[in-house]
């Protein structure tokens, strides 16, 4: 599958199927700082991704004084 | 996973409630957590005129579009930082927003209206960005809502901001900052109210509300909070959630039903010495010109 990472933008190529929080466990992120978007929605952690799926892992965390 | 309300399939699983959600239920939810902030705190009384401080980000944007929902009267300010592409692009984002809404969007440029960029600022005072870009943006929404008779700003600070903001000052013991850090500060002489409406929501679900509304928001980060320690407080933070869903919360909301009173003395005392600015009158502790023009002073070409 395809998975497109922000901040920078780069894009990774994962085995699938394989279940999202798998897969947020083999790039070492923490599933509290990101979302996993497939198409216009959201996929929950226990979702099964496909070899075919496009995904992107976007960061959450934003900062400075605001 | 199931919505927990309706059993369709979820969108967003949400730890610290122990809850998955589909996408209605979840945008109700958001909803929700706003009202019930707005009322435990009384944030807003009917009929108050509300400026909402828009950066282009998830978090300010989600906040306007929530309280639109709500049927408040909210507009929005925008401030031109002079941050280069992330300045045009979170500019362009608002506008959009407004365009799509229908809602009022004022537009404060720095460069143009008072001779300075943040990192001009930042380079002639010799310190971070941030400082420079905190106060003036304290400054100017305030001015913005004394100027427009509005009765509230709104920002955007959600419960991961609050709990950073938190556990610096914790970690300092900042005791004058702790007294202050309330979801509201009341109005006082030169002062408009300040309420903070996204308090009981994440920003992973600010986020998830701009994805799943459709609402386009910036991603990318302003290249200035790059490494500072307010994203490293809310990595640290992070990974406690991690193991132990629902700890931010908790260490944030015990801080205000049982901690936050009790330093309210310090900032208190502080109130009593401001004086009017003499550049601008905006109340000050400085004698002679207040913060924001004192940097005006200093970096104005
Ligand atoms: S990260 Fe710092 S400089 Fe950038 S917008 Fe936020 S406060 Fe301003
Ligand atoms: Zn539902
Ligand atoms: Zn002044």
């Amino acid at each position: 599958m395809k998975v497109l990472l922000r901040n920078p933008r780069r894009e990774l190529e994962m085995p699938g199927p394989m279940r999202v929080h798998a897969l947020l466990d083999r790039l070492q992120l923490n599933r509290e700082s990101v979302l996993v978007i497939r198409g216009d929605t959201l996929v929950t952690g226990d979702a099964a991704l496909a070899d075919h799926d496009e995904v992107e892992i976007r960061p959450v965390i934003s900062g400075g004084a605001r | 996973m199931k919505c927990r309300s309706c059993r369709e399939p979820a969108v967003i699983d949400i730890r610290r409630h122990n809850a998955g959600f589909c996408r209605d239920c979840f945008l109700r939810h958001c909803r929700e957590q706003v009202k019930r902030a707005v009322e435990d705190w009384s944030m807003l009384v009917p009929g108050d005129r509300v400026l909402v401080a828009v950066s282009g980000g998830k978090d300010s944007l989600a906040l306007w579009d929530v309280l639109l929902d709500l049927g408040v009267d909210a507009d929005g300010l925008y401030l031109g930082l002079g941050i280069g592409e992330y300045s045009d692009d979170s500019g362009a984002m608002a506008r959009a927003y407004a365009a799509t809404r229908r809602a009022t969007l004022i537009e404060v440029d720095i460069p143009s209206e008072y001779g300075f960029d943040i990192p001009g600022a930042a380079a002639a005072t010799r310190r971070v960005p941030c400082s420079a870009c905190g106060l003036s943006k304290r400054h100017l929404f305030n001015q913005a809502a004394l100027d427009g008779g509005y009765d509230v700003v709104a920002t955007g600070h959600n419960l991961d901001d609050e709990a950073a903001v938190l556990f610096g000052n914790v970690l300092r013991w900042n005791t004058d900052y702790l007294g202050r850090q309330l979801p509201v500060l009341p109005a006082a002489q030169g002062f408009a109210r300040k309420v903070k409406p996204l308090i009981r929501l994440g920003e992973r679900e600010t986020a998830a509300y701009c994805v799943l509304t459709g609402i386009d928001y910036i991603v990318e980060e302003c290249p200035n909070a790059v490494g500072n320690k307010h994203l490293g407080y809310k990595a640290a933070l992070n990974d406690i959630e991690a193991q132990s869903p629902g700890s931010k919360a908790a260490f944030y909301f015990g801080f205000l039903d049982r901690a936050s009173s009790k330093f309210a003395e310090e900032t208190a005392a502080g109130r009593d010495r401001l004086v009017a600015c003499e550049g601008c009158g905006a109340p000050t502790t400085n004698a002679g010109l207040c913060a924001f023009c004192a940097l005006v002073a200093k970096v104005a070409r």
